[in-house]
């Protein structure tokens, strides 16, 4: 062996996961690293497969909620409101205006409690340990209005086709209207912690950049998309539920790195709130929360696919039915799953230390990705 | 790895040496032994109560409580969490490289309390007064090192590897700065003896006349003692705990013991060079020392419970490209006005100037727009009508 084969420096490869504490949840990435710099990754995913999309075909109609609910179990109502959408619009239901607004209440308050999740484990991922007390200190506000209204904290199988299970509390409107200036407050607070701290700035600036165009091209939705620039909503583009007729902003990033996909969420907490307050004042004090639906429905034979934004970015539900009790076949989109393809491209040439900032402002739910 | 071996027992075999000198030298063996023996349990004592005062401190900053069950306001929590530790499973894996593995906490740990032994904790309260004392603490500290990678190499962990070998870059660049300023300080009081640095400031402490070196002393010390920001090489969101990732009970309690004694060794080290030592009215001196080395521990705590992370590659940028010149500056400073005879106010003046010149080029970078990125908002109403 020459002298300078014994010198040659190699690549090693290091396994981060499916048990480690910032792979948020069980997923796997295999790097190559040079030194510090990774060279490539190789992401694995399927610890958490289920086969909810099998798994539907022999449930009725009602009973799949459940499953979606412990899809994105962060963000539950926005996932159950996917599914029920979707056989809502095979069913061509109208659904109750009341109905309408607690969902998109409910939808936007889980938003921003996800969101808050996110806030924390970023700060984690980046070192400090303060923010996730401040995020699930609003989260648990959140958590415990979710706990009067269906009562579960997560898995709250709430949305039924064409309205809702129950009437909420009574006093629902005023414990809403109760939760939000603290919330306020919670988001302003975080935002001062994390947001210009000289060092999270130096962290997450510039790291994990992905352009408009490669964000498009890889099926990137949700704030990660709109972290490069391009101001695509679902709840804009093509509103579902009573969304048209809310006035809020989308925030839009500059360049798609770290920073911006992280600053996207906090703004969106911020809007998130906006659409509360505005739904409160426009909700029907009374009426139904149901549509007449049968006990047991069965949508006509077709077709569906019915789009929602999640606090993850765009799910989309694919529906066939025959005409029976249960689905013929169910397809997810999740926005989690599409965004995760971005990784790869993403941690080139960037440090260890950076790959759980840059996988983490991908805000993944395993649960989604695996299904 | 023999290499790492035969390093790991001349750095034993050095500290042996070193410990019967230090210890026994011509005074009553049996006193000494004792005195040494209940300096490590003061210090076991304080860093258990490190432990109890970070976790509390850090609960207030995130709106905890900290622990409140074992005892009145869980101050007997660190005793409960150092029984846990001792009885704990001793996992040691069947990969490791044995002698190396068993070693190194040794290695870490003996020079962070061997270190104590001439650290005064007032006038009269020192185990061995020595006159390079300086000297003999800096280097008893930067043998740390060596304990660090050798836990890294031979827990045979990639994790442990990296860690291993970041906490030897990170340390040794911080090691520069560390001993310039100790330099500048020495160079003031005229002596290398703690002692006679502590006593010779009087009211005129060291951190009025030297605002600049307070501040990169206390950074660079907390990058040598691996606390949060600089905690890179243990860097538990990727690391997984770096060079300790496959320790476990009693010997991972060694390893926080010896991290613990390191942080108090840093506050009380900056207590003496710049806070006056002891020196303070009608409260006992040894008071006066701790409440002012709590305070700085206070300090470093809040550091952790409000800052993030650095990378590796900014971690070494910052001691290399900001802490090492500023020192050099510092050191270049007071040698000139001592050499000029000029009277003490003028480095104090030089100091803030220094200072300020950071400051304001902090504040400049901070507030230009290339530093603060910014969310443009964009009507969903206009997003709808497209």
């Amino acid at each position: 062996m020459t002298e300078a084969q014994r010198l040659e420096s190699v690549d090693i490869l290091v396994n981060m996961g499916p048990q480690h504490p910032s792979t948020h949840g069980v997923f796997r990435m295999v790097l190559w690293v040079d030194g510090e710099r990774i060279v490539d990754c190789d992401p694995h995913i399927g610890y958490l497969h289920r086969g909810s999309e099998k798994l539907s075909e022999g449930e009725l109609y009602s009973q799949i909620i459940t499953l979606f609910d412990r899809m994105d179990y962060i963000g539950n109502f926005n996932t159950e409101l996917a599914f029920v959408g979707a056989v809502e619009k095979m069913m061509a239901l109208t659904v109750p205006e009341r109905a309408e607004y607690i969902r998109v209440i409910l939808c936007e308050l889980n938003r921003i409690s996800s969101h808050m999740l996110f806030y924390g484990t970023m700060g984690l991922d980046a070192g400090a340990m303060t923010p996730i007390m401040y995020g699930f200190r609003e989260r648990e506000r959140i958590q415990n209005l979710f706990e009067a209204v269906t009562g579960a904290r997560m898995m709250h199988n709430y949305f039924r086709i064409g309205g809702l299970r129950e009437e909420p509390p009574d006093d629902f409107v005023a414990r809403v209207r109760g939760v939000l200036p603290a919330i306020e407050q919670g988001i302003e607070e975080g935002d001062r912690l994390l947001t210009y701290n000289e060092v999270f700035l130096a962290r997450s600036r510039g790291i994990g950049v992905i352009s408009g165009q490669e964000a498009l091209d890889y099926g990137l939705t949700g704030p990660s998309l709109r972290a490069s620039g391009i101001p695509d909503d679902i709840r804009a583009v093509e509103p579902y539920s009573v969304y048209d007729r809310f006035d809020f902003d989308i925030p839009v990033g500059e360049t798609g790195d770290t920073w911006d996909r992280y600053a996207m969420r906090v703004e969106e907490m911020r809007q998130s709130v906006k659409i509360v307050k505005q739904a409160l004042d426009q909700m029907p004090e009374t009426g139904p929360i149901k549509a007449q639906v049968r006990g047991i429905p069965r949508p006509p034979k077709g077709e569906a696919y019915f789009r929602a934004e999640n606090p993850r970015g765009e799910i989309g539900v694919y529906l066939v039915s025959d005409g029976g009790d249960k689905p013929y076949r169910l397809k997810v989109r999740p926005p989690s799953f599409a965004n995760l393809q971005a990784l790869r491209p993403m941690l080139r040439n960037t440090y260890v230390a950076d790959a759980v900032m840059v996988l983490g402002s991908l805000d993944i739910v395993l649960g989604e990705v695996d299904r | 790895m023999i290499l790492l071996l035969a390093l790991a027992l001349g750095v034993l075999g050095i500290l042996a040496v070193v410990a019967l000198s230090v210890v026994f030298g011509g005074e009553d063996a049996a006193l000494l032994v004792l005195r040494a023996g209940l300096l490590l349990t003061i210090l076991s004592v304080v860093v258990l109560s490190l432990t109890w005062l970070e976790r509390k401190a850090l609960g207030r900053i995130q709106q905890r409580i900290g622990p409140m069950r074992v005892g009145p306001f869980g101050v007997l929590q660190p005793v409960a969490d150092a029984i846990k530790l001792v009885v704990k499973e001793d996992i040691m894996p069947s990969w490791v490289d044995r002698p190396i593995y068993w070693l190194a906490p040794l290695v870490v740990f003996v020079p962070s309390f061997l270190v104590w032994v001439v650290v005064p904790f007032s006038g009269d309260l020192v185990l061995r007064d020595l006159d390079l004392g300086v000297l003999y603490v800096l280097a008893m500290q930067g043998l740390t090192i060596i304990g660090l990678i050798m836990a890294g190499w031979g827990s045979a962990n990639k994790y442990g590897i990296m860690g291993g070998l970041r906490s030897a870059a990170q340390l040794i660049s911080y090691e520069i700065p560390l001993l310039v300023i100790a330099m500048t300080v020495a160079m003031l009081a005229g002596t290398l003896n703690l002692t006679a640095i502590s006593e010779g400031q009087g009211y005129q402490w060291y951190i009025l006349l030297q605002p600049m070196a307070f501040f990169v002393f206390l950074l660079a010390g907390l990058a040598e003692v691996g606390r949060s920001p600089f905690d890179i090489f243990q860097a538990e969101s990727e690391l997984v705990g770096g060079p300790f990732i496959e320790y476990s009970g009693a010997h991972w309690s060694i390893f926080f013991l010896a991290e613990y004694m390191n942080t108090f060794l840093i506050a009380a080290l900056v207590t003496i060079f710049f806070l006056g030592g002891w020196s303070g009215p009608f409260l006992p001196e040894v008071a006066w020392f701790l409440i002012k080395c709590y305070a700085v521990i206070l300090l470093i705590f809040w550091l952790r419970g409000t800052l993030p992370r650095l990378r590796i590659d900014q971690l070494m940028a910052f001691g290399w490209q900001a802490l090492v010149p500023l020192s050099f500056l510092n050191f270049i400073l007071v040698s000139a006005v001592m050499f000029y005879g000029w009277p003490v106010w003028v480095h104090t003046g030089l100091g803030l100037v220094t200072l300020a010149g950071a400051a304001v080029f902090i504040y400049t970078r901070q507030a230009s727009q290339k530093a603060r990125p910014r969310v443009r908002l964009v009507s969903a109403r206009e997003v709808r009508r497209v």
